[in-house]
């Protein structure tokens, strides 16, 4: 049962793969030099979902993909000319495909309306001979005895689906092919049995099959799990080539195969004698009674029982290929499988997590042999360096692991596009940037919702309707941009839409209706803009079927900041409006200062520092009771103290200005953050705080020092606004000299 | 564990019993990972006076609680024989200061009496029951109870 779930599992892991590829592929579509293998790969695609889903006995999935591809079977064989209306009822067909495939995975129902207004307009594409025929899986039980039957099933598959496709092609004038078709070792390897395959031939037409047995090796160098035999076969056929490249097509990686077309039917006069006459009797004597149970014997003894150099099957030397078989060549290199392997992701994070351990492990180290005193320029001391490095390298390439490329959730989002214009009968397009930026896995899966909603939000409040925005000169099909980049030790993510921008007075208006803020409140523009992102705000003045869900940006900015993470808006009015995500590159390790504050060992991250200071008295002037700023080139910023934001009593003993940390803020606004000391610059292991405690404001994590203490990780932008609201000023004890500066500055 | 002494079947259970601002408690030792000695941990900001801060339990970033502060007891004073008692609650993993550690004890559920009905109700609360042990009275700490919603354990 479990084995069955286990295929199921990755059936489905396929199918999110094999939809990426579609997808790629319909946009590769779009560019009108597109080649013939682009849509050669998209049939792929949908026809080995296809394929599994029968084996799953997935009707609908199966039903929906079938009539999909026989439409790009069309086009495929020229048939058809995939215009732009095609190819955005494709790139339709492709949604509903993976709305499909994700029904079937989470055993929900589909959305069956969408589905049929897509399928009816497929099936306008078919002509009345294939638009009702009957796919017919033989073996399509889910009963999974033995762990060959999955493969077989597949060649069963191909069977319906050559017989199907027959329909597609001309059926005129039969033809004369020859193939020759040299399995390898990794053919009986994964459980292919030729005979099916022969019996899935013969079903096209009338089929003669030989076998070459001279490539048997003599009898002491005979290994039973090398295959030894080519196999000849002619086939008469009505059907077209590609029906039989078809039947190879999940083999075709594992045999050698030449298929040529060898004459049209009329002039075809030399039956199968001609090659019946190639099989050399004389060598094969002894050996003709095993060779012929070679094929079986991977399957009954996997390991290995010869010991002698075998030679594989020699490769076909025909250089005289036909076109087609060029093609199925290029096909193969093409779909040459991406070398990827497929991890439980529970691994990939145990690993991490060990090297977390590493990396404090070899900051203790680092600490006690520092403790020690040795002589400087001991060797122990490049050794160490060199460990560091290599911690650091093991750490950044398992960190790797988790990482992934935006792509496919980008994908997903052009995807909620469509279905959002769809909905709300606007036109949207969807430009992506930068979506081969990796971000850790974790981060991606998290994102997607937030993502959704906020891309449903720009189609449905962001844009205008066409006419508008044709009244305003702009052009009918709205854009929304997506882009994802690194900068400085962050992600950015960014949604944009170029609508007509956020209307500030229904946000103030709306705001003070529902008792948020106070009907006297000034506010500028970036404040009612924040506005946005405060529980039980919604702006829709009726809440639409489509982003009204009872979900608003608060939910979004949750979602973003429990990644360590910060949303903010901005907009012009009659341009657009664009919202900035900022994420921490890894969830694990960043960069830190490891400073002082009050006694306490803190870590703030370097990302977010613009500058560190050592204030000179004469730039430092004080402000109404509690309130310092720092003059920095001319510039006045606001001196936030770090202990005392925290709660912490600051010992004036210290010489009392300390250090000073130059951060921004996301509203681009400057402040400086004063710490004791800085000590040290190194990476830091990110340990939550909230996994056995909770949240605690300023703090946005701690992680393990050297000396295997906990410090605390600073968060500086939660640090500056409780200074602005949370905190009530607490008074320092300023000592003399503070208060003498604060008179005469 | 139990509160109802009336439990058809008597069973026995092994408590921990320690000793926090002068009074006898004890934990069931199932909920209990371990016993440190007690090292200096890292202060934590805006938290309550029975919040002593976190310390690392191999790599993990675990709060320590004060028990005798949370218990309304004073803050437990520094003291060489001080222990925290590694336990675990509600999915988390936390730490408890208690002045020391005494024994194990094997007790039969019977002869757990259910808390004296005494008026305050947070305490009624937090002590699962109590227990006689020659002239001692141990309370059974209903460890859940005690890192209630004010804890600022997250749920």
């Amino acid at each position: 049962m479990s084995g069955q779930q286990s295929i199921r599992d990755t059936f489905f892991e396929e199918c999110e793969e094999l939809l990426e590829a579609l997808v790629e592929g319909l946009a590769e579509m779009e560019d009108p030099d597109h080649s013939k293998e682009t849509v050669n790969a998209v049939f792929r695609a949908v026809h080995s979902i296809k394929g599994g889903a029968g084996a799953f006995g997935l009707d609908e999935l199966v039903h929906f993909a079938h009539t999909f591809e026989t439409v790009l079977d069309k086009v495929r064989s020229d048939t058809l000319e995939a215009d732009p209306d095609l190819l955005k009822l494709f790139q339709r067909s492709g949604d509903q495909l993976a709305n499909l495939v994700e029904a079937a995975r989470d055993d929900k129902d589909p959305n069956r309306d969408a589905q049929a207004v897509v399928l009816g307009e497929l099936q306008k594409y078919l002509g009345a001979e294939d638009a009702e025929e009957e796919i017919v899986f033989d073996a399509m039980g889910l009963d999974f005895g033995a762990e060959l039957v999955l493969p077989d099933l597949l060649d069963i598959e191909d069977t319906s689906d050559s017989s199907e496709s027959a329909d597609s092609s001309d059926g005129q004038s039969s033809l004369k092919i020859a193939i020759r078709f040299a399995p390898k070792r990794s053919l009986f390897e994964n459980g292919h049995e030729p005979l099916l395959l022969f019996d899935a031939i013969a079903e096209l037409g009338t089929l003669t099959v030989s076998a070459d047995t001279s490539a048997i090796p003599a009898f002491a160098a005979f290994d039973p799990a090398e295959p030894g035999i080519i196999w000849k076969l002619t086939l008469e056929t009505s059907e077209s080539e590609t029906v039989l490249h078809e039947v190879f097509e999940f083999v075709d990686s594992l045999c050698d195969i030449d298929i040529k077309v060898q004459q049209q039917e009329k002039q075809s006069a030399a039956p199968s004698e001609t090659i019946e006459a190639e099989q050399p009797k004389a060598q094969a004597a002894p050996d003709v009674p095993e060779a012929s149970a070679a094929p079986e014997a991977p399957e009954m003894s996997p390991e290995r029982p010869a010991r002698g150099p075998v030679k594989q099957p020699a490769p076909s030397s025909s250089a005289a290929s036909a076109p087609a078989n060029t093609a199925a060549a290029a096909d193969r290199d093409h779909r040459g499988p991406k070398p990827t392997l497929r991890v439980d992701l529970d691994r990939v994070d145990r690993l991490i997590n060990t090297v977390g351990e590493l990396i404090i492990n070899q900051a203790m180290i680092v600490q006690r042999i520092e403790e020690l005193d040795l002589p400087s320029g001991a060797n122990l001391t490049n050794e160490l360096e060199a460990y560091k490095l290599l911690a650091r390298d093991i750490q950044e390439g398992v960190m790797a692991i988790r990482a992934q490329p935006v792509k496919p959730l980008f994908q997903r989002m052009s995807r909620i596009v469509r279905e959002a214009s769809d909905a709300t009968g606007k036109n949207a397009r969807m430009v992506t940037v930068g979506d081969a930026t990796e971000v850790d896995k974790t981060v991606i899966e998290r994102l997607a919702d937030p993502l959704t909603h906020m891309v449903r939000n720009a189609v449905d409040h962001g844009l205008e309707s066409p006419e508008k925005r044709r009244a305003m000169g702009k052009d009918e099909i709205g854009t929304i941009r997506m882009s994802a980049a690194h900068r400085s030790g962050s992600v950015f993510i960014e949604i944009g839409d170029d609508g007509a921008g956020l209307n500030r007075p229904r946000i103030l208006e709306t705001a003070i209706k529902k008792g948020l803020i106070a009907p006297d409140a000034e506010l500028s523009e970036t404040e009612i803009d924040n506005l946005l992102f405060l529980p039980g705000f919604s702006t829709a003045a009726e809440v639409s079927a489509l982003s009204g869900r009872g979900v608003g940006m608060d939910v979004v900015k949750n979602a973003v900041q429990a990644l360590g993470g910060r949303v903010s808006i901005t907009s012009t009015p009659g341009r657009g409006t664009t919202f900035t995500i900022i994420l921490p590159l890894t969830l694990a390790v960043m960069d830190g200062f490891v400073i002082s504050v009050a006694q306490e060992t803190m870590v703030i991250p370097i990302a977010s520092i613009l500058e560190t200071i050592t204030p000179h008295a004469r730039d430092l002037h004080r402000i109404g009771m509690y309130g310092e700023v720092l003059r920095v080139r001319g510039r006045y910023v606001p001196i936030v103290d770090v202990a005392q934001n925290l709660g912490l009593q600051r010992n004036v003993d210290t010489n009392g200005n300390g250090v000073l940390l130059l951060v921004e803020t996301e509203m681009q606004e400057l402040n400086a953050l004063r710490v004791d000391a800085i000590h040290d610059q190194r990476q830091v292991v990110i340990k939550s705080l909230e996994s056995n405690y909770g949240r605690i404001p300023g703090v946005s994590a701690a992680t393990i020092l050297g000396d295997g203490k906990i410090a605390l990780i600073l968060d500086p932008e939660e640090l500056v606004k409780l200074n602005s609201d949370d905190v009530a000023p607490m008074p320092i004890i300023a000592n003399q000299e503070d208060l003498h500066h604060a008179f005469h500055s | 564990m139990h509160s109802t002494p009336e439990a058809s079947e008597a069973k026995t259970f092994e408590f921990v019993a320690f000793s926090a601002g002068s009074q006898s408690y004890c934990l069931e030792i199932t909920q209990i990972r371990e016993i440190r000695r007690w090292a200096p941990v890292t202060a934590l900001p805006h938290t309550p006076s029975d919040v002593l801060g976190v310390m690392n339990l191999r790599g993990a970033v675990i709060p320590i609680f004060d028990l005798a502060a949370r218990f309304g007891l004073g803050k437990t004073p520094d003291n060489e024989r001080n222990v925290v008692i590694v336990a675990a609650a509600g999915g988390n993993t936390i730490g408890l200061l208690v002045e020391s550690v005494s024994e194990i004890l094997s007790v039969n559920t019977d002869t757990i009496q259910q808390t004296p009905d005494i008026k305050s109700e947070a305490t009624r609360n937090s002590i699962q029951g109590v227990i006689a042990v020659d002239e001692e009275m141990i309370r059974v700490v209903n460890l859940d109870a005690v890192l209630g919603a004010d804890a600022g354990l997250a749920a």
